[in-house]
């Protein structure tokens, strides 16, 4: 029997939807291995986050609410996690393949003494973990040879598990930051501010490469307007500048698989394919038909973005009303 | 000051990938390359110590003899004074391992900072940073795109979701480097040359005093995945529309 505990994903006092996407990697685990699974909310002035957890099925909802925790500073918030996985039993800690996840986990793994598998998109039945390897090119099953286990979770790969109603209790955890945090210093966030959706979370994705250049937002914005959508980007495109880095899809981005996912501009290097192949319907717009984007693209118009985008937007809109 | 950076060979990104026959790793005549990861830790380190006079560069890999290949042309080659082998089998390392070498390196070498990649682009893992910097005890600041040292701190500047974080670390610290830290130089013919005549270390495993050499994760089978199939290529923006709508309903 497992105990699993999901470290939970939020921004400014919201719950992260990657959160219940990784719920929906631990029920699938203890539904195989059998168990059960606690939350964990670490931060500052998150009792809300937690509250937003209790129709989730978990035994509790562990609350670490700490000055100390208002960042997630890695050494801290590892010491914190382990501290609690400790105090309740857990064997396994998971979370979702963010870079707070990403940054937290190892640390965690070394004070539990266990192996930790980097971001899961399956879990076969011999109790292996699938993981991308080689910018995706590849699928290897990996095991972990420790009692306890940490994971990510490749968010995108599993779809966000529902409520299950029931009110897990919440449970304070008198967490103590102090000693692993007093060599880092917060000293500021700098952060992109948008109304769109988050790519994580966006059914539709509108995404520019370098050939749209310093128009970057100027043809992406309307589609993306037209469509609720989020907008990504390619390295090359950020690199220039044309782009801040939270945009960024692809083997060193963000993974997304929306239903939708525009590919403007961009000629499809492998790196950034790791981070969009798996969408359902891929566009590739490109005035350069032999780019490697139009082998995954389900539809591929051999155009200029600048005249065709528009258009397209255009031609959307008036279908819309 | 002296700072410890890492010099991992991985496989060509563009390569072709065949599995090995105990499919747990890939085998066949790959080109190699210097993990980009590396090279930009290896970039960070050399600025660093251009502006901090006196300050010593030390780069590590772990590996065969092949890996030292990449130590001598890939860092000391661009400048880093002197280079250290440590002998492994990669067939038997795991990121864990790999991070308690490193801690055996570092116990010997005693650096102020060690800089990594942030991720090796073949395992993808993104783990030993921040697993050598629990087992240190020491403060961590990964996925770097900006690195200022002055005194004895660092104030790094974080790709993370939603933006860029900056983090002040006291020294000692590990900092593992994204591809937007900095641009690598390229390695000079005077660099080539006078790499061969760099200090260069080869430690076994043994010499290091880890508690066990066992790993915690293990490949168990190596599969490719299904790929996509190429669709249909529209005519016009009216055909795309009009396919999207009745044939994929996606908008
Ligand atoms: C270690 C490593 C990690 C990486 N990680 C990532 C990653 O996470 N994400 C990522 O995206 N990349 C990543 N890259 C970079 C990747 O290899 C490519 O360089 C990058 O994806 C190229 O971006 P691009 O397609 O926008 O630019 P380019 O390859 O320059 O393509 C521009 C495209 O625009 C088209 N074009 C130009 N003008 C027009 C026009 N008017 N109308 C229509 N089409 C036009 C051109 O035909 C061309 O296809 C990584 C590279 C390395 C080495
Ligand atoms: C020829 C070859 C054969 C291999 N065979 C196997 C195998 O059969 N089974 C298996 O499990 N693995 C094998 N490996 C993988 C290897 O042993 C490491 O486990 C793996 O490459 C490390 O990647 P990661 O994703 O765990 O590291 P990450 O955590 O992504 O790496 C982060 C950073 O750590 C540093 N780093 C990582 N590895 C090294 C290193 N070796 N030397 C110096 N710095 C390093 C780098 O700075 C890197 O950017 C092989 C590797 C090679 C090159």
């Amino acid at each position: 029997m497992s105990k699993v505990l999901i470290l939970a994903e939020h921004d400014k006092g919201a719950l992260k939807k990657v959160t219940l996407n990784t719920l929906a990697f631990a029920r699938q685990y203890v539904a195989k291995f059998g168990g059960s699974y606690d939350f964990a909310v670490l931060g500052h002035n998150v009792a809300g986050v937690a509250e937003a957890l209790r129709g989730y099925g978990a035994g509790a909802v562990h609350l670490a609410d700490h000055a100390d925790l208002a960042h997630p500073i890695a050494s801290a918030w590892a010491k914190v996690l382990a501290d609690l996985a400790k105090s309740i039993g857990a064997d396994m800690v998971v979370a979702p393949a963010t870079t707070t996840g990403k940054d937290v986990l190892p640390r965690t793994a070394v004070r539990l003494g266990a192996g930790m598998a980097s971001d899961i998109i399956a879990l076969t039945d011999s109790g292996a973990f699938a993981r991308p390897m080689w910018a995706g090119n590849l699928t290897g099953n990996v095991k972990i040879s420790t009692a306890n286990k940490v994971i990510s979770v490749r968010a995108s790969a599993f779809d966000a598990a529902e409520a299950t109603g029931g009110q897990s209790p919440v449970v304070a955890f008198a967490a103590d930051p102090a000693l692993a945090s007093t060599r880092v210093k917060f000293v500021s966030f700098d952060g992109v501010q948008s109304t769109r959706p988050d790519l994580a979370e966006a059914t539709t994705i509108v995404a520019g490469g370098r050939g749209l250049k310093d128009r970057f937002y100027a043809v992406t914005e309307p589609l993306a307007d037209v469509l609720g959508a989020a907008i990504g980007a390619t390295r090359a495109a950020v690199d220039d500048g044309y782009a801040p880095n939270d945009l960024q899809i692809g083997q060193t981005g963000k993974v997304v698989a929306p239903q939708l996912y525009f590919a403007i501009a961009m000629s499809g290097a492998v790196q950034h394919l790791a981070g969009m192949k798996n969408s359902k319907v891929i566009v590739a717009i490109n005035k350069n038909p032999d780019e490697p984007i139009f082998k995954v693209a389900d539809y591929g118009l051999v155009a200029d973005a600048f005249v065709a985008v528009p258009e397209l937007t255009a031609q959307i809109k008036a279908l819309r009303g | 000051m002296k700072i410890l950076v890492s010099a991992k060979r991985v496989s060509d990104p563009n390569a072709k990938l065949a599995i090995a026959k105990d499919g747990k790793w890939i085998e066949g005549d790959v080109e190699y390359i210097l993990n980009p990861f590396c090279e930009n830790a290896i970039e960070c380190a050399l600025q660093i110590a251009e502006a901090n006079e006196g300050t010593e560069t030390v780069a590590i890999g772990i590996g065969d003899d092949e890996t030292a290949r990449f130590i001598r042309q890939g860092a000391l080659a661009r400048g880093i004074d002197r280079g250290i082998l440590v002998s492994a089998e990669e067939a038997s390392i795991d990121s864990d391992l790999i991070a308690r070498i490193y801690q055996g390196v570092v116990h010997r070498e005693k650096p102020d900072i060690v800089l990594l990649g942030k991720q090796a682009i073949d395992g993808d893992s993104n783990q030993v940073g921040q697993l050598l910097a629990e087992y240190l005890g020491w403060p961590q600041a990964t996925f770097a795109s900006k690195v200022e040292v002055s005194g004895n701190k660092a104030i790094v500047t974080r790709e993370v979701d939603g933006g860029l974080e900056t983090l002040e670390v006291s020294l000692p610290c590990v900092i593992t480097a994204d591809l937007r830290l900095n641009e690598p130089r390229f390695a000079s013919l005077a660099g080539i040359m006078k790499a061969k005549k760099k200090p260069f270390d080869e430690l076994e495993i043994d010499d290091l005093d880890l508690e066990d050499t066992d790993t915690k994760v293990q490949i168990v089978g190596l599969s490719t995945p299904s790929g996509r199939k190429a669709g249909v290529i529209v005519k016009d923006v009216e055909e795309l529309v009009q396919k999207l709508r009745s044939e994929a309903r996606a908008i």
